[in-house]
Protein backbone atom coordinates (compact mmCIF):
# COMPACT_ATOMS: atom_id res chain seq x y z
CA UNK A 1 0.00 0.00 0.00
CA UNK A 2 1.17 3.91 -0.73
CA UNK A 3 1.03 5.69 2.27
CA UNK A 4 -0.71 9.18 1.52
CA UNK A 5 2.28 11.42 2.33
CA UNK A 6 3.77 9.16 -0.06
CA UNK A 7 1.44 10.37 -2.82
CA UNK A 8 2.37 13.68 -1.85
CA UNK A 9 6.47 13.61 -2.12
CA UNK A 10 7.98 12.84 -5.08
CA UNK A 11 11.61 14.57 -5.23
CA UNK A 12 10.36 17.60 -3.67
CA UNK A 13 11.61 20.19 -5.62
CA UNK A 14 9.95 22.74 -8.41
CA UNK A 15 8.89 19.94 -11.19
CA UNK A 16 7.11 17.79 -8.35
CA UNK A 17 4.76 20.82 -7.61
CA UNK A 18 4.64 21.91 -11.21
CA UNK A 19 3.90 18.50 -12.09
CA UNK A 20 1.01 18.34 -9.26
CA UNK A 21 -0.56 21.91 -9.61
CA UNK A 22 -0.44 20.59 -13.46
CA UNK A 23 -3.11 17.75 -12.25
CA UNK A 24 -4.94 19.61 -9.71
CA UNK A 25 -6.03 22.23 -11.93
CA UNK A 26 -6.43 19.84 -15.36
CA UNK A 27 -8.81 17.94 -13.10
CA UNK A 28 -10.41 21.34 -11.44
CA UNK A 29 -11.09 22.15 -14.73
CA UNK A 30 -12.21 18.95 -16.52
CA UNK A 31 -14.78 19.05 -13.04
CA UNK A 32 -15.92 22.48 -14.03
CA UNK A 33 -16.05 21.30 -17.87
CA UNK A 34 -18.51 18.81 -17.28
CA UNK A 35 -21.07 21.11 -15.30
CA UNK A 36 -20.48 23.78 -18.32
CA UNK A 37 -21.43 21.53 -21.01
CA UNK A 38 -24.43 20.17 -18.90
CA UNK A 39 -25.42 23.81 -17.57
CA UNK A 40 -25.17 25.34 -21.34
CA UNK A 41 -27.46 22.56 -23.06
CA UNK A 42 -30.32 24.16 -21.16
CA UNK A 43 -30.13 26.85 -23.46
CA UNK A 44 -32.22 24.32 -25.44
CA UNK A 45 -35.13 24.79 -23.40
CA UNK A 46 -35.51 28.57 -24.79
CA UNK A 47 -34.95 32.19 -22.89
CA UNK A 48 -36.76 31.69 -19.73
CA UNK A 49 -34.70 28.89 -18.59
CA UNK A 50 -31.64 29.79 -20.28
CA UNK A 51 -31.55 33.41 -19.05
CA UNK A 52 -32.76 31.90 -15.33
CA UNK A 53 -29.75 29.74 -15.16
CA UNK A 54 -27.87 33.02 -15.76
CA UNK A 55 -29.51 34.39 -12.92
CA UNK A 56 -27.71 31.82 -10.78
CA UNK A 57 -24.49 32.42 -12.28
CA UNK A 58 -24.45 36.44 -11.39
CA UNK A 59 -24.04 35.47 -7.64
CA UNK A 60 -20.83 36.67 -6.36
CA UNK A 61 -19.58 33.36 -5.26
CA UNK A 62 -19.66 32.15 -8.95
CA UNK A 63 -18.06 34.98 -10.26
CA UNK A 64 -15.36 34.50 -8.12
CA UNK A 65 -14.98 30.73 -8.89
CA UNK A 66 -14.75 31.80 -12.15
CA UNK A 67 -12.09 34.03 -11.59
CA UNK A 68 -10.34 30.87 -9.02
CA UNK A 69 -11.35 28.62 -13.12
CA UNK A 70 -9.72 31.60 -15.06
CA UNK A 71 -6.57 30.92 -13.16
CA UNK A 72 -6.44 27.27 -13.40
CA UNK A 73 -6.82 27.49 -17.46
CA UNK A 74 -3.60 29.97 -16.91
CA UNK A 75 -1.36 27.71 -14.98
CA UNK A 76 -2.65 24.80 -16.79
CA UNK A 77 -1.87 26.42 -20.26
CA UNK A 78 1.65 27.79 -19.34
CA UNK A 79 2.93 25.21 -17.72
CA UNK A 80 1.53 22.79 -20.51
CA UNK A 81 3.70 24.98 -22.70
CA UNK A 82 6.48 23.91 -20.56
CA UNK A 83 6.17 20.48 -20.77
CA UNK A 84 5.75 20.45 -24.78
CA UNK A 85 8.80 22.41 -24.97
CA UNK A 86 10.80 19.87 -23.04
CA UNK A 87 9.53 16.52 -24.63
CA UNK A 88 10.48 17.83 -28.23
CA UNK A 89 13.28 20.08 -27.43
CA UNK A 90 15.14 17.75 -24.76
CA UNK A 91 17.85 20.27 -24.69
CA UNK A 92 15.49 22.49 -22.21
CA UNK A 93 15.99 19.53 -19.58
CA UNK A 94 18.96 21.34 -18.93
CA UNK A 95 17.07 24.55 -17.83
CA UNK A 96 13.77 23.03 -16.70
CA UNK A 97 13.78 24.61 -13.29
CA UNK A 98 14.22 27.90 -15.06
CA UNK A 99 11.45 27.41 -17.04
CA UNK A 100 9.31 26.59 -13.66
CA UNK A 101 9.99 29.88 -12.79
CA UNK A 102 9.36 31.27 -16.12
CA UNK A 103 6.21 29.43 -15.77
CA UNK A 104 5.56 31.63 -12.56
CA UNK A 105 6.87 34.48 -13.54
CA UNK A 106 4.50 35.10 -16.76
CA UNK A 107 1.67 33.33 -14.70
CA UNK A 108 1.38 36.40 -12.13
CA UNK A 109 2.50 38.81 -14.70
CA UNK A 110 -1.02 38.00 -16.51
CA UNK A 111 -2.90 36.58 -14.07
CA UNK A 112 -3.03 39.63 -11.80
CA UNK A 113 -4.35 42.01 -13.63
CA UNK A 114 -6.98 40.04 -15.43
CA UNK A 115 -8.21 38.64 -11.64
CA UNK A 116 -8.63 42.40 -10.59
CA UNK A 117 -10.42 43.13 -13.99
CA UNK A 118 -12.86 40.26 -13.66
CA UNK A 119 -13.32 40.81 -9.75
CA UNK A 120 -14.03 45.05 -10.41
CA UNK A 121 -16.79 44.27 -12.89
CA UNK A 122 -18.35 41.89 -9.87
CA UNK B 1 11.63 13.35 -13.38
CA UNK B 2 13.53 16.38 -15.41
CA UNK B 3 10.70 18.32 -15.29
CA UNK B 4 9.15 17.08 -18.57
CA UNK B 5 6.02 15.71 -19.03
CA UNK B 6 4.96 11.77 -18.68
CA UNK B 7 7.82 9.80 -20.45
CA UNK B 8 7.18 9.29 -24.12
CA UNK B 9 5.68 5.79 -24.77
CA UNK B 10 7.08 3.29 -27.25
CA UNK B 11 4.37 2.40 -29.38
CA UNK B 12 0.61 1.42 -30.11
CA UNK B 13 -2.18 3.59 -28.59
CA UNK B 14 -0.85 4.93 -26.31
CA UNK B 15 1.91 6.87 -28.34
CA UNK B 16 -1.02 8.33 -29.71
CA UNK B 17 -2.51 9.54 -26.41
CA UNK B 18 0.55 10.79 -25.59
CA UNK B 19 1.24 12.76 -29.22
CA UNK B 20 -2.34 13.46 -28.59
CA UNK B 21 -2.31 15.22 -25.33
CA UNK B 22 1.12 17.41 -26.75
CA UNK B 23 -1.22 18.53 -30.11
CA UNK B 24 -4.64 18.91 -28.57
CA UNK B 25 -2.88 21.14 -25.81
CA UNK B 26 -1.16 23.29 -28.09
CA UNK B 27 -5.04 23.85 -30.27
CA UNK B 28 -6.67 24.57 -27.20
CA UNK B 29 -4.07 27.26 -26.04
CA UNK B 30 -5.46 29.40 -28.99
CA UNK B 31 -9.67 27.96 -28.50
CA UNK B 32 -9.88 27.99 -24.75
CA UNK B 33 -7.96 30.72 -23.94
CA UNK B 34 -9.69 33.11 -26.90
CA UNK B 35 -13.15 31.46 -25.67
CA UNK B 36 -12.08 32.28 -21.25
CA UNK B 37 -10.74 36.26 -22.97
CA UNK B 38 -14.32 36.74 -25.09
CA UNK B 39 -17.21 35.05 -23.13
CA UNK B 40 -15.20 35.22 -19.35
CA UNK B 41 -12.93 38.69 -19.83
CA UNK B 42 -14.68 41.05 -22.25
CA UNK B 43 -17.90 39.55 -21.69
CA UNK B 44 -19.14 38.11 -18.76
CA UNK B 45 -22.69 36.48 -17.35
CA UNK B 46 -23.41 39.83 -16.54
CA UNK B 47 -23.83 40.59 -20.33
CA UNK B 48 -24.39 37.09 -21.41
CA UNK B 49 -28.23 36.02 -22.19
CA UNK B 50 -30.15 33.42 -24.48
CA UNK B 51 -29.86 37.04 -27.02
CA UNK B 52 -26.09 37.19 -27.04
CA UNK B 53 -25.89 33.30 -28.00
CA UNK B 54 -28.53 33.88 -30.68
CA UNK B 55 -26.57 36.40 -32.44
CA UNK B 56 -23.19 34.51 -31.56
CA UNK B 57 -24.15 31.58 -33.03
CA UNK B 58 -26.49 33.23 -36.25
CA UNK B 59 -23.26 32.21 -38.44
CA UNK B 60 -21.11 28.77 -38.28
CA UNK B 61 -18.12 30.21 -37.00
CA UNK B 62 -18.77 30.24 -33.45
CA UNK B 63 -20.51 26.68 -33.64
CA UNK B 64 -17.61 25.49 -35.57
CA UNK B 65 -15.17 26.76 -32.82
CA UNK B 66 -17.19 25.68 -30.06
CA UNK B 67 -17.51 22.42 -31.29
CA UNK B 68 -13.50 21.83 -32.17
CA UNK B 69 -13.33 22.97 -28.47
CA UNK B 70 -15.85 20.96 -26.80
CA UNK B 71 -14.51 17.56 -28.57
CA UNK B 72 -10.38 18.60 -27.97
CA UNK B 73 -10.97 19.69 -24.36
CA UNK B 74 -13.25 16.87 -23.51
CA UNK B 75 -10.95 13.87 -24.65
CA UNK B 76 -7.56 16.06 -23.31
CA UNK B 77 -9.49 16.35 -19.98
CA UNK B 78 -11.15 12.34 -19.93
CA UNK B 79 -7.66 11.12 -20.97
CA UNK B 80 -5.97 13.05 -18.48
CA UNK B 81 -8.15 11.41 -15.89
CA UNK B 82 -7.48 8.06 -17.28
CA UNK B 83 -3.74 8.78 -16.72
CA UNK B 84 -4.38 9.68 -13.04
CA UNK B 85 -6.71 6.50 -12.31
CA UNK B 86 -3.80 4.09 -14.27
CA UNK B 87 -1.42 5.99 -11.49
CA UNK B 88 -3.65 6.22 -8.32
CA UNK B 89 -6.84 3.15 -8.88
CA UNK B 90 -4.62 -0.01 -8.00
CA UNK B 91 -7.70 -2.84 -6.92
CA UNK B 92 -8.85 -4.33 -10.30
CA UNK B 93 -12.27 -3.81 -9.95
CA UNK B 94 -12.53 -0.12 -8.81
CA UNK B 95 -9.82 0.32 -11.87
CA UNK B 96 -12.20 -1.28 -14.60
CA UNK B 97 -15.14 0.57 -12.69
CA UNK B 98 -13.52 4.24 -13.09
CA UNK B 99 -11.92 3.50 -16.76
CA UNK B 100 -15.64 2.27 -17.71
CA UNK B 101 -17.04 5.68 -16.16
CA UNK B 102 -14.55 7.60 -18.28
CA UNK B 103 -15.92 6.24 -21.61
CA UNK B 104 -19.28 6.24 -20.58
CA UNK B 105 -18.97 10.32 -19.26
CA UNK B 106 -17.03 10.81 -22.62
CA UNK B 107 -19.89 9.43 -25.03
CA UNK B 108 -22.32 11.35 -22.94
CA UNK B 109 -21.06 14.37 -22.96
CA UNK B 110 -19.92 14.21 -26.21
CA UNK B 111 -23.26 13.71 -27.15
CA UNK B 112 -24.79 16.64 -25.23
CA UNK B 113 -22.71 19.05 -26.09
CA UNK B 114 -22.77 18.23 -29.77
CA UNK B 115 -26.48 17.92 -29.90
CA UNK B 116 -27.03 21.40 -28.33
CA UNK B 117 -24.24 23.37 -30.53
CA UNK B 118 -25.60 21.51 -33.97
CA UNK B 119 -28.67 21.79 -33.70
CA UNK B 120 -29.81 25.12 -31.11
CA UNK B 121 -32.01 27.28 -33.40
CA UNK B 122 -32.86 30.30 -31.35
CA UNK B 123 -35.89 31.13 -34.23
CA UNK B 124 -38.25 27.88 -32.50
CA UNK B 125 -38.46 30.62 -29.45
CA UNK B 126 -40.35 33.78 -29.69
CA UNK B 127 -37.97 36.26 -29.39
CA UNK B 128 -39.39 39.68 -27.33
Amino acid sequence: MVKPLEYLTYRGREGQWAWMLHRLTGLGVLLFLLIHIADIALIGWGPKVFDSLLVIYRAPVFRVSEVLLAGAVLYHALNGIRITIIDFWPAATSVHRKLVYAVAIVFVAVYIPTALYMLSGI
Amino acid sequence: MNGSGRARPESGIELYAWVFMRLSGILLLVLALVHLYIMHVVNNVAVIDFQFVARRYSTPFWRTFDLMMLWLALIHGLNGLRTVVIDYVRPRGWRFASLASIYVIGFVFLALGSLVILTFEPSRFAMK
